[in-house]
């Protein structure tokens, strides 16, 4: 058992934290959009982790690379023809899944050149999103939506059960499940009924593997 | 370049710096060079800049471009108006921090500002080399290169850097010297240059033999110059330099004189500033060394040399921080990409950057602060890592 990681700073999200939790020691790791590299950092600090991040923006580049994060100026939706297959242990997309063109595309990609794909999203279908376009009859914000319908970069907007459908679908197995309530911690309720009551949602999936031990 | 003039008295520049000369390789020991010929002996001129420390960790080498020297920064009196050629780059509290690091940067050997060329005399018939002098290789430089760290007694310099040809050089030192150097910064280059580099080269050669001036290489016997080839091989190259924007907003399509003239010499204004270019070019860079190291940049290819780009950088141990420029169409990203690929294969540490900038292949001469703030911070972490 690895003792648990103390928090490293408040940059570094919760959501972050428990997919840190989800990486073995050693692994090599490709972060896409990995933003500052706050994530990789931490796993090369305490996991003693090979991390490799991929971020579009020049800011959020330069801080990678003065923290010592090794960074690729890549754009996503190019895919990651730089990679070959299964170069990676773990690929991780935290919360960028909802802002690619293709993420059908993209998340094939990522189970193409890593072994374990963990992919985290906010949950559309929750039940503030849910109340909000229903009662007000308008598009939702919220603290994991805090865009609006015109200048948000979410242009897939997904559920979990459209998640987990999919993942069937294209035999895609889940590994495990994390359903986050407000605040971003886990809970009863957002076990429960997690389409329901999960404002974000972590995935661990494989590609193309024996069912998956849910 | 536009460079912004530095007064030598400025706190932040290195003040003023005193070239120096390192000759080795005296016969029978001669530079064995990559060709199976043999030089000595052989000078390497070069500058240094803040202090080497106790146990030697702290060196950079900076590697120059086709036309660049040893002089990257400071002055060289009091009275020089014109700092080196990275002076933003150079200097304390600049991305190259010489209150923290002591840098390195010598002519190329082949060069003509310093270091053994076309240009020196050949010891065995006490004229110039010209034509005698063998072909050197982006390797050879390199090879030279490491003579001097040696005499410095440094065991791993702390990076390499360099743009364009001198990125060629930081590569090699990569493939070449994997347990010598801990960072490699190549901008604005590549492992091979791609055909249509290669192409305005051999134009701009063609310019230079082309010329009857050119005496078959001779011309330094004859004390006369290849003046007009080695001007018109410096505009085409000039062209390549920078971008279709920065062309447009620097010269637009503004003329000269009329259309009812004649003048063909001075016609549009982009015209007149490359023919100032070509002119003060011959002036400080020799017809020769122009054939010489062109042909070092075009042969320069680590893929053919290794079978393959993956198979060149498997024993690389360096941590790479390349970058390149969007208007650069010279030494393109995708030139970059090639590399970054070709290390990703290798599952080598890389860091990758596409700097925005309108001014083509010559960007990485100018001030940009995202190429400052990225080789400082590269810098840095290669410092608290080693």
């Amino acid at each position: 058992m690895n003792p648990k990681p103390k928090r490293l700073s408040d940059r570094i999200r919760l959501d972050l934290e428990i997919i840190a939790d989800l990486i073995e020691t050693g692994s090599r790791v490709l972060d896409l959009g990995c933003g500052e590299g706050d994530l990789l950092a931490k796993l090369m600090k305490e996991k003693a982790c090979n991390g490799q991040g991929i971020e579009i923006q020049d800011k959020n580049i330069c801080a990678c690379v003065e923290k010592g994060v090794p960074v690729i100026h890549a754009d996503l939706d190019e895919g990651l023809r730089e990679y070959p297959d299964n170069s990676f242990d773990y690929v991780i997309l935290s919360r960028t899944l909802q802002v690619v063109k293709r993420p059908d595309f993209i998340l094939k990609e990522m189970l193409r050149v890593g072994k374990i794909g963990i992919v985290s999203f906010p949950n559309f279908s929750a039940l503030t999103v849910r109340s909000q376009l229903f009662f007000k009859g308008q598009m939702p914000v919220t603290k994991n939506l805090p865009y609006q319908w015109f200048n948000t970069p979410n242009i897939h907007l997904l559920t979990i059960k459209d998640f987990n459908a999919f993942c069937s679908q294209e035999a895609i197995a889940v590994l495990k499940q994390i359903n986050l309530g407000t605040e971003r911690k886990k809970g009863v309720l957002p076990d429960l009924l997690p389409n329901l009551f999960a404002h974000l949602a972590i995935f661990k999936i494989q590609g193309n593997a024996e069912p998956g031990i849910q | 370049m536009e460079g912004k003039l530095n007064s030598h008295t400025e706190k932040n520049s290195v003040g003023i710096v005193r070239p120096q000369t390192y000759t080795f390789a005296h016969p029978p020991d001669a530079l064995i060079l990559e060709n199976g010929e043999r030089l000595g002996p052989v000078t390497l001129a070069y500058e240094t800049y803040g202090k080497l420390n106790r146990n030697k960790t702290n060196a950079i080498l900076i590697t120059h471009a086709l036309s660049g020297d040893a002089h990257v920064a400071g002055f060289h009196s009091k009275n020089d108006r014109k700092p080196g050629w990275w002076e933003f780059m150079v200097g304390p509290g600049k991305p190259f921090d010489t209150d923290d690091y002591f840098i390195i940067c010598s002519n190329v050997i082949g060069g003509c500002k310093g270091s053994t060329g076309p240009t020196s005399i050949n010891q065995k018939t006490g004229k110039p080399y010209n034509l005698d002098f063998p072909m050197i290789t982006i390797g050879d430089m390199v090879n030279a290169q490491r003579h001097l760290i040696d005499e410095f007694g440094i065991r791993r310099l702390l990076a390499v850097a360099g743009g364009s040809m001198g990125g060629q050089q930081a590569l090699q030192w990569a493939v070449a010297y994997p347990e010598r150097v801990a960072g490699i910064i190549p901008i604005a280059t590549t492992a091979r240059l791609n055909v249509q580099g290669i192409a305005f080269d051999v134009v701009g050669r063609q310019a230079i033999y082309g010329d009857p001036e050119w005496k078959n290489g001779h011309y330094l016997d004859d004390n006369t110059l290849p003046a007009e080839g080695l001007a018109v091989a410096r505009m085409l190259a000039h062209i390549t330099y920078l971008s279709e924007d920065s062309m447009r907003k620097k010269f637009g399509r503004k003329r000269k004189t009329g259309h009812e003239t004649v003048d063909f010499i001075a016609d549009f204004e982009v015209g007149s500033y490359l023919r100032y270019q070509g002119e003060s070019f011959i002036k400080r860079f020799d017809a020769n060394t122009y054939l010489y190291i062109t042909k070092a940049i075009n042969y320069f290819d680590l893929a053919e040399e290794h079978g393959s780009l993956e198979n060149a950088f498997r024993q690389v141990q360096s941590r790479f921080l390349i970058l390149s420029f969007t208007s650069d169409w010279l030494f393109n990203t995708a030139q970059s990409r090639e590399i970054v690929h070709a290390l990703n294969v290798n599952k080598k540490d890389v860091s990758f950057c596409e700097i925005t900038s309108s001014y083509g292949h010559d960007a990485f001469l100018l001030p940009n602060p995202i190429m400052e703030r990225l080789v400082a911070g590269f810098l840095k972490s290669l410092r608290k890592s080693s």
